[in-house]
């Protein structure tokens, strides 16, 4: 009886040891199934039709468009909408239309075996990295739609029809490849209705913020709250705050991997001024361990005062905030001897969308792109999800919630002062390591210049990792 | 005769060895071939870089942290899990009533098993969230709320670097216990009574009984579970990535190779990297696995 019973049970053994690596490091490989062959092509796929002013890429509306949408916090039914633009003017196209979440999960299969969709909203946490997709020739060559009119406004080119950052975000080695379609601010958001009963006024400068959060507390209410558990939003104080005292070199710097860049005066003050804010006692206590929900959840609560986000929070904690909260932001107040004024901040670009270079049907997804840059999609897509648009204009009569108009008010304000980064998309095994080393910093673990070394440290490495592709900034 | 069995055999075996060696054993080989490249996992290219992706595994200080953190698991997982499940086991088998006549369970001894079994009918990630939510760092969280009932300070629980990792494995551990508990019930109760029994009669005690009885004859089950926790330390993916910060904790104290291989696979577009160190998690799964089954070998006692 002895031996069958042994065998069994080592094959059971053997079956779960590759059961559970199939699991940890399975999934890589399962991917990889279909690496099949390649091949790039100079002209644009699809089309073929005269080129008017109408149709300045000559679509075919005989060829049908695919159209693959992320469908998390903005929805579909923008996309939908643009869809409908695209029908209207050619109305014989087929569009199949898909909205998942799981984005690289499932495109990423159809990029490896050279039949990708038509559009592609490349966005949300499972997104795909669009660095490597840029430097791996996988995305077509957007100069062509920026060069195009916009739809209304012949003899405009869209490039002078979008905010600045637009341009700037979509380059990828001197070539525009991504539209980043949504703009998102970053700000210290807080309760208007709440600032306007207690008399309170978001500070300008930073002993005036000190004197504010010191108020604050004296009420019984901490004075600001992070979502510790993704150091990405706390980070984004830190960086406002060393941006606008040292001026925009200082995220160029950080985004060309320049040595030092890091341990710039301005980010040790930035570092400090953090430190202060956890050593006085003016951060919820333990919002170094909660999550987003759970920390915008206490602030909507009004246990915390002030909270670091982009604009999308006011839409994400639509079900949770009280009736009567006036979600609206503030930029982050100015250290001594600040470069930049007080009301601009980041505003980044995002929810990218691309055409994929090996797409059927390349120049329906350039047209498809255009009537979502035209004034009328931007301010259907604004309506639908409070998301301000790259389309500058399009957002004029609109009614908009508190939130919004506070960050199209922010954008409008800060002009060109306005600012942004990139070596988190540029350079994402960096991105991590520096949160992380920002996590240290908020929960004062680190002290300014610890952190400044840290980060110094990540930035070299990737400096001389032979893997990464370099870029700089003007 | 001989011959038509064999063919008899091979006609069970074909499909499910087709299917073991398309979904198993290929992906294996793919990953193998993939760790000598650049692959980036997004584009239908790439270039052999032979052995460069596992001489950047030695110099990358993130991976190191990850093996470092997946060793703790390793010792930690097994050893406490089959230390308390063989107790609890013990306990439900044959710590009843001595009073009684025979060997026989406590009272409630299927409440307890169901109870403790509960965990393991609960997936990983719903596991996940309910631990994060006990240990919220804030001082009305249940775990702060206990300790401060008992008048100690709240604890930051898994934002704090020094106890992050330990949280982690005490969630492991509370949900494997129940199923180890079952397995070695299940063995307990496969060993005839009368063993017990006679030595109870000899005048042997509970810890005797169980040291000299009990274990012996559980040898078998506790190698095999072992292993199997030793796998489980291995992974814990699911865990790490829903629980902690970042994911990968404060300070990177929970980050483990499974979450690296995610990260560099598929944020970083460096699939052949990730695959280098599936195939490195491989080679380490299997040497534990091998020596954990050697140095534990014993003769088996037949009943």
């Amino acid at each position: 009886m002895t031996t069958p019973n042994k065998y069994s049970r080592r094959i059971f053994l053997k079956r779960a040891g590759l059961a559970s690596i199939a699991v940890a490091g399975g999934t890589s490989m399962l991917a990889g199934c279909a690496s099949g062959g390649g091949g790039g092509k100079d002209t644009v796929s699809g089309g073929g039709k005269d080129k008017t002013a109408d149709n300045p890429f000559g679509v075919d509306a005989a060829d049908p468009l695919s159209v693959v949408i992320f469908n998390g916090g903005y929805g579909d039914e923008y996309a939908k909408f643009h869809e409908s633009l695209y029908k209207k003017q050619f109305s014989d196209a087929k569009i199949s239309h898909k909205a998942i979440t799981d984005i690289r999960q499932q495109m990423q299969p159809l990029f490896n075996a050279g039949n990708p969709p038509d559009v592609l909203d490349n966005a949300g946490a499972e997104a795909m990295p669009i660095s490597t997709l840029a430097d791996t020739g996988q995305l077509t060559d957007l100069t062509e739609l920026f060069d195009a009119d916009a739809i209304g406004q012949e003899g405009t080119p869209i490039r002078d029809t979008l905010n600045p950052v637009a341009i700037e975000s979509a380059e990828y080695a001197g070539k525009p490849m991504v539209l980043n379609y949504a703009l998102q601010v970053y700000g210290l958001w807080y309760d208007r209705a709440l600032f306007d009963e207690k008399g309170w006024e978001p500070a300008e400068t930073w002993e005036d913020f000190l004197a504010l959060c010191e108020d604050i507390k004296g009420a019984g209410m901490a004075p600001m709250a992070h979502q510790g558990k993704y150091p990405y939003y706390i980070q984004q104080v830190l960086m406002d705050l060393a941006v606008k005292h040292g001026g925009p070199e200082v995220a160029y710097a950080i985004d060309s991997l320049e040595p030092g860049a890091w341990k710039h005066e301005s980010m040790k003050m930035a570092a400090e001024a953090l430190l202060e804010i956890k050593s006085k006692g003016y951060m919820l206590e333990g919002t170094e361990g909660l999550d987003h929900i759970q920390s915008q959840t206490r602030w909507n609560e009004h246990k915390a005062a002030f909270i670091p986000c982009g604009s999308w929070l006011e839409n994400e904690q639509k079900e949770i905030a009280p009736a009567g909260f006036e979600t609206t932001v503030a930029p982050t107040p100015l250290l001594d001897g600040a470069a930049l004024p007080f009301d601009c901040t980041r505003v980044e670009a995002a929810e990218a969308f691309v055409v994929p270079a090996k797409a059927a049907n390349q120049a329906g997804g350039l047209e498809y792109l255009r009537t979502m840059v035209s004034k009328e999609g931007a301010a259907e897509f604004t309506k639908l999800t409070a998301a301000p648009t790259i389309v500058n204009g399009a957002t004029d009569g609109l009614d908009l919630t508190p939130g919004a108009s506070s960050a199209i008010a922010l954008i409008d304000s800060g002009g060109e002062d306005n600012w942004n980064y990139y070596y988190a998309i540029w350079y994402s095994p960096m991105d991590p390591k520096i949160q992380s080393a920002v996590a240290e910093l908020a929960a004062g673990r680190l002290t300014a210049d610890e952190f400044c070394a840290e980060a110094q440290k990540v930035a070299d490495e990737t400096a001389s990792d032979t893997a990464t592709q370099k870029r700089t900034r003007p | 005769m001989q011959h038509g069995r064999y063919r008899f055999i091979a006609g069970f075996l074909a499909a499910p060895l087709t299917l073991y060696v398309f979904f198993v054993i290929w992906p294996f080989v793919q990953a193998f071939h993939y760790s000598l490249t650049d692959w980036t996992g997004v584009s239908p290219e790439f270039g052999y870089v032979g052995l460069a992706n596992f001489q950047n595994l030695l110099n990358d200080s993130l991976f190191l942290t990850a093996l470092r953190n997946n060793a703790v698991l390793l010792v930690g997982l097994p050893l406490v899990t089959v230390l308390l499940a063989l107790f609890f086991a013990f306990l439900l088998n044959v710590g009843g009533s001595s009073r009684s006549a025979g060997v026989r369970g406590i009272r409630g001894n299927g409440f307890y098993k169901l109870a403790f079994f509960l965990p393991q009918v609960l997936s990983v990630p719903v596991i996940a969230v309910i631990w994060s939510v006990i240990m919220d760092p804030t001082s009305t969280g249940l775990a702060n709320s206990v300790l401060g009932f008992v008048g100690s300070g709240p604890s930051d629980w898994l934002a704090d670097p020094n106890l992050a990792l330990y949280c982690v494995l005490w969630v492991l551990i509370w949900g494997s216990v129940g199923f180890y508990l079952v397995l070695f019930n299940a063995a307990m109760s496969s060993i005839p009574r009368d063993i017990f029994e006679a030595a109870l009669i000899d005048g042997a005690g509970r810890a005797s009984t169980f040291f000299r009885v009990t274990m012996p004859l559980l040898w078998d089950t506790i190698q095999t579970s072992w292993v199997y926790l030793a796998i489980l330390a291995l992974d814990v993916y699911a865990l790490v990535a829903v629980m902690t910060a970042g994911p990968g904790g404060p300070n990177n104290s929970t980050q483990v190779i499974s979450l690296q291989i995610a990260q560099n696979g598929f944020q970083f577009g460096r699939a052949g990297y990730a695959s280098a160190m599936g195939v490195v998690l491989f080679f380490f799964t299997l040497v534990i696995a091998v020596v954990m089954l050697r140095i534990t070998r014993r003769e088996r006692i037949e009943y």
